[in-house]
């Protein structure tokens, strides 16, 4: 199969049909796309030749990973990684001397060369940063403790790179000859520069990114944004990453790491959202093509052959680090259940691995079989550690999450028994648990976000740290004394598990549930909710109020249609919910309450106000009082 | 027995030790319908159609709510605005409220005597009554002279009991006395 389009078809192909399903099995985008890699790779389907051809794509769709970190990076303000710098340094950096130094000591062992062992060892304590964060995201969960604990590391194994690559060189053993050098592939312009300005050009670059970050590259988007071709704009975000990891290249250093740095620049800018739209595609290509590619070089008849001691070195990589990282879980104090996923999801061995392979290959570290066993290897993990990922979450998880909250019941002591209990203090549950405060009620909170728990404390709030899904916690808050709880979380499924619970434990609590939409709303009434708070209803209806008002309507004519608006809306919400299992029939009910909602609300202006409503109307009166004349003049006439 | 619709309009019934005496001695009465407005329509936006076949089903009504500035509040008053619409309470074809009885249940923090040509507010309080008593006639109603809790700010425990017991016996006679005799303006029945 030859031919740039045969091939574009081909990955397309594989990535429409394998995602999809994977996603459907509850696996990830990113195991569906390894397994694409592996089908159409050469041991299966054999469209794509060799590993050659995969590994040349993967370097290629490397540069996804440099994005992606660049949109993390927008994510994150420099305020909030200051915030996170503890984790980065103490847990990422032990992760990383540790696992080192356990794998270094295994190579010893075995009898490797040290110079081999430590080039190896370094290379698999890092991780991949695409799989891990891409799930993270995928599960919503890089806001969660467990996903903080695991940026930290990966961000500490993306600034780790930099020493490991300076280190590789000095490992050459002596007299060894240099296998296909090619200084331009892997070190830049700066190679032949003594130590010493090595260093300050490392610097210089690092200066650079950020003085452009701070003051170049805001004018440069201003300016683009100006001539209002949105394909320029698209074009200067991507010469801003390219540009970025350039130049990185060229000291030496992780274009990820540089991209980052710059996304944590720009993240305060106004462009921040629109680089974000931008990029976004782009990211989540390279990076299916990058899984698929890794997927693609998985050297199948090498793993046939040497089964034994590359499935062992893969799962006893994996063991590793993933007892390294509950560990220092553990002493983090995550959940058990957490602390599993941070363990199993940052147990593969990374992409970044490949690259260092390749250097130390060069290098003449490794030998050919021994590069070849590694790189399978690695790419086994990266295979492997989702399918974990997976089976942990199906299987082990749930189980655990139940025997969690009988025993690891610390979290917070809650003494308050309130009338009613909040759960999730962000922008919505704070405005309600304001309101109630504000009208004399203190509600007992519950937020799982500790910083946003200490914040609110400093602030006098009584809001206590705990998920609100476990039903012990909910207890100990009062779920039994209290008569109403009121859920502000805007995570839906997170909803669906609290109103499981209060039905099966705490029956006699009314339950009062935010909602994000129609569908969400539906959701939760087939559940039997009946308290369902669509987030934007009266927001929405209140400004075409207020904008009906500008436009001249009188305020209390507008406000009268608006209730009945509202009322409408939610009276059509319990019709249409019966329909939703059929869709077909869905569609035809939706327009058709659409239709009615139209007529209505245009039978209102045109009559000045609803069809059955003549309230303060006086046209009928004026009319019979007409007719009432008409008939006494018509009786005066016939008298006459 | 005739079926009672007690239209009640208290913006701050929780405040009101009167009109909780007065509406506790009624409210478990069989065939008292209670409308508490305010609970209802706290947005004024009072829904006719509801009210409307409440009033078609009840034989006696209860306008039941304090004086507020010699009138009642507001929210009563947006539904004798609203509910009482031309062509279906009054007017051509208007005939749904015909002989139906109405009354007022009021309570006053002025005396009675406060209410009198000596009195502060120099009228009687059926004098006040009167858009009330000409609403129920151009509705065909017939207007029963009012029930009416006077002094509340200084009203003991004792007599307000008392008036609770006469509210209970009242709208108990109007259930289920054979016929009515309480015509407006004669005080012999509440003496």
């Amino acid at each position: 199969m030859s031919g740039f389009f045969a091939n574009a078809v081909v990955y397309i192909l594989a990535a429409i049909v394998c995602v999809p399903i994977a996603k459907r099995l509850g696996m990830g985008s990113v195991l569906g796309y390894l397994l694409a890699g592996i089908i159409i790779g050469p041991y299966l389907l054999g469209f794509i030749t060799n590993e050659g051809q995969g590994q040349d794509i993967m370097h290629a769709t490397e540069f996804g990973v440099v994005m992606m970190l660049f949109l993390i990076g927008l994510e994150l303000e420099p305020k909030m990684l200051w915030r996170i710098k503890d984790l980065i340094l103490r847990i990422g950096l032990s992760q990383i001397l540790l696992t080192s130094l356990i794998v270094f000591g295994i190579g010893i062992l075995v009898q490797i060369p040290w110079q081999a062992a430590l080039a190896i060892s370094l290379s698999m304590a890092l991780s991949s940063t695409a799989i891990v964060l891409q799930s993270l995201k995928e599960k919503n969960q890089m806001n969660q403790p467990l996903g903080k604990m695991s940026f930290g590391v990966l961000l500490m194994q993306d600034i780790a790179v930099i020493p490991i690559l300076a280190i590789l060189p000095l490992l050459v053993v002596q007299g060894a000859q240099l296998v296909e050098t090619d200084p331009e592939q892997m070190h830049g312009l700066i190679d032949q520069l003594p130590g010493w300005a090595q260093t300050l050009s490392i610097f210089g670059a690092i200066g650079i990114v950020i003085l452009l970050g701070r003051y170049g590259f805001g004018p440069l988007l201003n300016f683009v944004a100006k001539t209002r071709l949105r394909e320029l704009f698209t074009a200067s975000a991507l010469l801003i990453v390219v540009g970025i990891s350039f130049l990185m290249e060229l000291v030496g250093l992780s274009p990820a790491l540089g991209a980052f740095l710059a996304g944590v620049i720009l993240a305060n800018s106004p462009y921040r959202h629109a680089l974000e739209s931008d990029l976004e595609p782009f990211k989540g290509l390279l990076l299916g093509l990058f899984f698929m590619a890794v997927g693609s070089t998985i050297n199948f008849t090498l793993i046939f052959n040497e089964a034994s001691t590359i499935f062992s070195i893969t799962f006893g990589i994996i063991l590793i680090k993933a007892l390294i990282l509950l560990i220092l879980g553990k002493i983090k104090k995550l959940k058990l259940s957490s602390n599993l996923s941070f363990a199993i999801g940052l147990s593969q061995v990374g992409e970044f691995s490949f690259v260092t392979y390749a250097f130390a290959l060069q290098l003449g570290i490794f030998s050919q079989s021994m590069s070849d066993t590694l790189m399978a290897v690695t790419a086994l993990s990266m295979t492997i550690s989702p399918i974990l990922m997976v089976i942990l979450d199906l299987t082990i998880l749930p189980k655990l999450d139940r025997n969690e909250e009988k025993k690891e019941q610390k979290m917070d002591d809650v003494h308050e028994k309130n009338k009613v209990l909040l759960i999730g203090f962000g922008h919505f549950g704070s405005t309600v648990g304001r309101f109630l405060r504000a009208s004399g009620v203190e509600a007992t909170i519950l937020d799982s976000d500790p910083e946003r728990v200490e914040y609110l404390r400093k602030l006098g709030f009584k809001v206590y740290f705990g998920d609100g899904t476990r039903a012990e916690l909910l207890e100990s808050a009062g779920a039994h004394e209290a008569s109403i709880l009121i859920s502000a979380i805007d995570d839906r499924e997170i909803s669906k598990v609290l109103v499981e619970i209060c039905k099966e434990e705490f029956p006699h609590l009314e339950v009062m549930i935010r909602a994000k939409n129609r569908m969400d709303a539906f959701e939760l009434m087939d559940m039997g909710v009946e308290n369902i708070y669509r987030e934007n209803l009266d927001t929405s209806i209140k400004m075409g109020e207020d904008a009906l008002k500008k436009l001249g309507f009188r305020a209390h004519t507008v406000h009268r249609l608006a209730k009945q608006f509202h009322d409408y809306d939610e009276a059509s919400l319990k019709v249409l919910v019966n329909f939703k299992h059929n869709r077909d029939e869905y569609i035809s009910k939706t327009k058709q309450q659409i239709e009615i909602q139209e007529s209505l609300i245009s039978g209102e202006l045109s009559r000045k106000f609803s069809v059955n409503d003549h309230t303060w109307d006086s046209e009928s009166i004026k009319e019979a009082v007409k007719s009432e004349i008409g008939n006494t003049k018509g009786e005066e006439r016939n008298r006459k | 027995m005739r079926k009672i619709l007690v239209l009640f309009a208290h913006p701050k019934y929780e405040h009101s030790e009167v009109n909780q005496v007065l509406l506790n001695s009624i409210s478990h009465l069989e065939n008292v319908e209670i409308r508490d407005l305010y609970e209802l329509y706290p947005d004024f936006n009072v829904s006719i159609q509801a009210e409307q076949e409440a009033l078609f089903q009840a034989e006696v009504i209860i306008w039941h709510h304090p004086i507020y500035w010699y009138s009642c509040p507001p929210l009563l008053k947006q539904w004798i605005d609203i509910v009482l619409e031309f062509g279906w309470a009054y007017g051509p074809g208007g005939i749904y409220l015909k002989n139906k009885l109405i009354m007022n249940a009021i309570t006053t923090g002025g005396s009675d005597h406060a209410y009198s040509s000596e009195g502060r507010n120099q009228h009687p309080i059926e004098d006040f009554l009167l858009p009330f008593e000409q609403t129920a006639k151009l509705c065909l109603l017939q207007y029963l002279a009012p029930f009416h809790v006077s002094g509340t700010h200084q009203i003991t425990n004792e007599q307000l009991s008392l008036k609770g017991k006469e509210y209970h016996d009242l709208v108990l006679h109007l259930r289920d006395a054979p016929s009515i005799n309480r015509p407006f303006r004669s005080k012999q029945l509440n003496s």
